[in-house]
């Protein structure tokens, strides 16, 4: 009798490791999901701005933001991250990695070792991206500079170092669907929610998080604390916007003034040098969409001290 | 009022402003910061053609935000970190050296471009985005958001 429980119980803990490796299998994309492509540069280079690439992958204190060599250190409750080198060096960057590698990075969160990357890296945000943006953006990434410099290992606690647990988070809070066009709605409007909830990725620093790092989905747009917990990023509904106009979120993007002629701070100096080479379209949708966004109230920041 | 106590009167007013700056940082800080503001919203406008052009007034906010970077670096002192508004990020005291150089490149960029800015609209416009990227480059790690 109780060697047999005790068999039945090793027994349901193998199936359940077995359950969970299964699971957290690294998802690729494959070469032969990929059509022919000719690569339009210029597009390239309007996704390399909306994504905000070099906003975590540019070398520190580095003027010249097409030189992603990495290392800029990103303080987490989890510990630190160190975001790569992405630059086109064969060894050290991304320069030897296939168009299905990088897709498979940027969609499934999977290295071309076949390891999960932390979504410290916003994979959650670009699954969404469609393929043809992702490859002309690979097709520009290829054409900067080439640095060298392996990367730096991430600094995070017990358990968040394994990796394979990732695929755990992955099975919860990642859907793998590319974006969905509304089709009630104008084409500006869902030129806007493609930029903002793909490539743009807005929601992940303007949103709160769960105890396991994923964005809160009812909070999503409303704002939390930054990732080191100094400061707060605002809430970008209508709840805390209602006051603005879709010019003044254009402005914003354009020049990083506020409509106080006050001028943006913290993480948003870069997000807003970055929106300043989009075209005036692909900027005044991103502020339709953002100014449709339903208002809700988020979380209380804590009072100052 | 004699021509003697003229002199008398400056020095009160020039010690009382110090002692205001000695006393109260956070304050001075905050009056210094809103009236850059203040400042940046004159040639703004112009720029936007909301305001005609007007070479005085421009020279006016240099006077002014090369007057706030000559202050700033003595208006974040230990016993300063807190009241107010309180946007000043803790980070100010962990780096103070390169706060402190953030500073004074903003004070180089404002000496830098104010010349060019007085000249005419259009230097105006290519002008002040230098001087608020000197801005941005300080608010970028050392401002909190509003509240």
């Amino acid at each position: 009798m109780i060697r047999n429980l005790i068999l039945l119980a090793v027994v349901a803990v193998m199936l359940a490791l077995g359950a969970f490796w299964v699971l957290t299998i690294p998802q690729t994309v494959t070469d032969d999901a990929l059509q022919p492509h000719k690569a339009n540069i210029a597009n390239g280079k309007a996704l390399f701005y909306i994504g905000g690439c070099a906003s975590c992958h540019a070398t520190p204190g580095e003027k010249d933001r097409t030189k992603l060599g990495g290392g800029l250190a990103l303080k987490s409750p989890f510990g630190t991250f160190y975001p790569p080198n992405i630059s086109s060096d064969p060894n050290d960057g991304i320069g030897g990695w296939s168009e299905a590698q990088f897709i498979t990075a940027m969609t499934k969160g999977t290295s071309p070792k076949g390891e999960h990357l932390y979504p410290a890296f916003p994979y959650t945000s670009y699954q969404r991206i469609s393929y043809r943006d992702l490859r002309d953006l690979f097709a520009f990434l290829k054409r900067l500079p080439a640095i060298q410099g392996p990367r730096r290992e991430h600094e995070l606690a017990f358990p968040f170092n394994i990796r394979r647990l990732i695929g755990g988070w992955k099975f919860l809070f990642l859907d793998g669907l590319p974006f969905q066009p509304d089709p009630s709605k104008p084409d500006d409007w869902n030129r806007g929610a493609y930029l903002v909830n793909g490539p743009g990725h807005c929601a992940e620093c303007h949103s709160p998080r769960n105890f396991l790092g994923a964005i809160i989905s009812e909070l999503r747009f409303t704002g939390g604390p930054t990732p080191d917990g100094v400061d707060w990023v605002p809430n970008i509904t209508e709840f805390k916007l209602k006051d603005w106009k879709e010019a003044d979120i254009a402005e914003v993007l354009k020049t990083g003034t506020l409509p106080d002629f006050d001028r943006v701070g913290g993480a948003m100096v870069e997000v807003a040098r970055n929106t300043a080479q989009l075209t005036d379209d692909d900027r005044a949708a991103i502020a339709t969409y953002i100014k449709l966004l339903p208002p809700v109230e988020g979380l209380t920041r804590p009072k100052k001290k | 009022m004699n021509i003697r106590t003229i002199p008398t009167v400056l020095l009160v007013v020039l010690g009382v402003s110090v002692a205001a700056a000695q006393s109260d940082p956070v304050k001075t800080r905050e009056d210094l910061m809103k009236a850059n503001n203040n400042n940046a919203k004159v040639v703004v406008q112009m720029m936007k053609g909301q305001k005609p052009f007007d070479a005085k007034a421009v020279e006016a906010a240099f006077a002014q935000w090369a007057d706030t970077a000559k202050q700033l670096p003595n208006l974040f002192p230990d016993n300063a970190k807190t009241g107010g508004d309180n946007r000043a990020s803790p980070k100010i005291w962990e780096n103070k050296a390169d706060f402190n150089a953030k500073i004074a490149a903003f004070a180089k960029s404002v000496a830098d471009n104010r010349d060019k800015a007085v000249a005419s609209l259009d230097d105006l416009k290519v002008a002040i985005p230098v001087v608020g990227e000197a801005c941005d480059n300080c608010h970028k790690l050392y401002r909190l958001s509003r509240r």
